[in-house]
């Protein structure tokens, strides 16, 4: 489980083109990161696929740091 | 020009005049077609009219659960990814509107405005993803001039070619367009039985002096479904023989 940040970090980088060591637990993705809301849906599609687990809508809405997709990303995956 | 090789559509409605010739021209061009409708007989009849590959899926679009599971079995039947979603199929429950029944509205709503919205929302992520994709709302004339007796139908055509304006600037940046098309009047079993009195009071008032035909509006599918109408989107083109000039 240890790696589900970095797994996170990868495909965050990936995405949004960023500099890896932007990427932190506390990194915004509109505020920091540089993506718009569009973005985020496709990283949570990403994230989605990654992980093989369905993120709701209404977790989707909660979603805007990295930590909180990590801490998500967490919960579900069994 | 207008090339459709390698790409794959589902048609709604397509065992109905405008929907069939939609699916025979964009077959003619080159794409994998997907029949939906509810009369599985006449589906048939239309693919086995198909020059290219075709597959028949029925759907009520009446029903929530058939229509969010449509793309889905589309994709299953055809065995590749939705390019193309040609969003057709509509019903009428005419009415003046002293007389409409609120089920009589939520039923036109539900069907041919519901439907387009999860339709589209079921398509869109997988072209999203393939960063391409062609959405094809067929509205018609009285979205945009209005007709007595149908304003339920009238606000559901009106509500898809809005609901395509903001979906498309929200997709616009991943090669993906939406776009409506508004047919004026075409020849149709339904205009067929009309009474020669109302045929000439309704030519009165085309300046071509003639019904459309099927074929007019599924060239208009088979140009917004193209490559080359990549620079085209969140438009309402009007296929209406000049009956209204918008």
């Amino acid at each position: 489980m240890s790696d589900v940040f970095e797994r996170v970090k990868k495909i965050v980088v990936e995405n949004l083109d960023v500099e890896a060591d932007k990427v932190t637990e506390s990194a915004s993705f509109i505020d920091d990161l540089g993506a718009d809301s569009l973005d985020l849906v496709e990283l949570v599609m990403a994230f989605e696929e990654e992980f093989n687990i369905e993120i709701p809508d209404d977790v989707q809405e909660n979603i805007r740091t990295v930590g909180d997709a990590v801490t998500h990303i967490k919960a579900h995956v069994s | 020009m207008f090339d459709l090789s390698g790409r794959t559509a589902l048609v709604t409605g397509a065992s109905g005049g405008i929907g069939s010739a939609i699916a025979k021209a964009l077959s003619e061009a080159g794409a994998k077609v997907a029949l939906s409708g509810t009369r599985e007989g006449v589906l048939e009849e239309v693919r086995a009219g198909l020059p290219g590959e075709g597959f028949v899926v029925t759907a009520n679009l009446s029903d929530a659960e058939s229509v969010n599971s449509l793309v889905g079995r589309a994709e299953e039947a055809a065995g590749s990814p939705l390019d193309i979603l040609v969003a057709n199929a509509g019903i009428t429950r005419d009415k003046l509107l002293m007389q409409m029944k609120p089920e009589d509205f939520d039923d036109v709503m539900n069907v041919n405005l519901g439907s387009y919205y999860r339709l589209t929302k079921s398509v869109v992520r997988g072209m999203m993803k393939r960063r391409h994709g062609r959405i094809i709302g067929i509205t018609s004339i009285v979205g945009v001039t209005g007709n007595p007796g149908q304003a339920n139908y009238c606000a559901s055509k009106a509500g898809m070619i809005g609901f395509t304006k903001a979906f498309a600037q929200e997709v616009a940046s991943r090669g993906i367009t939406a776009n409506c098309i508004a047919p004026g009047f075409i020849e149709s079993p339904m205009t067929d039985v009309l009474p020669d009195s109302q045929k000439e009071a309704l030519l009165g008032q085309i300046p071509s002096g003639k019904l459309g035909q099927g074929s007019d509006i599924a060239a208009a599918a088979v140009y917004l479904a193209s490559s080359e109408a990549a620079y085209v989107t969140g438009q309402t083109l009007h296929v209406n023989g000049g009956m209204a000039m918008i």
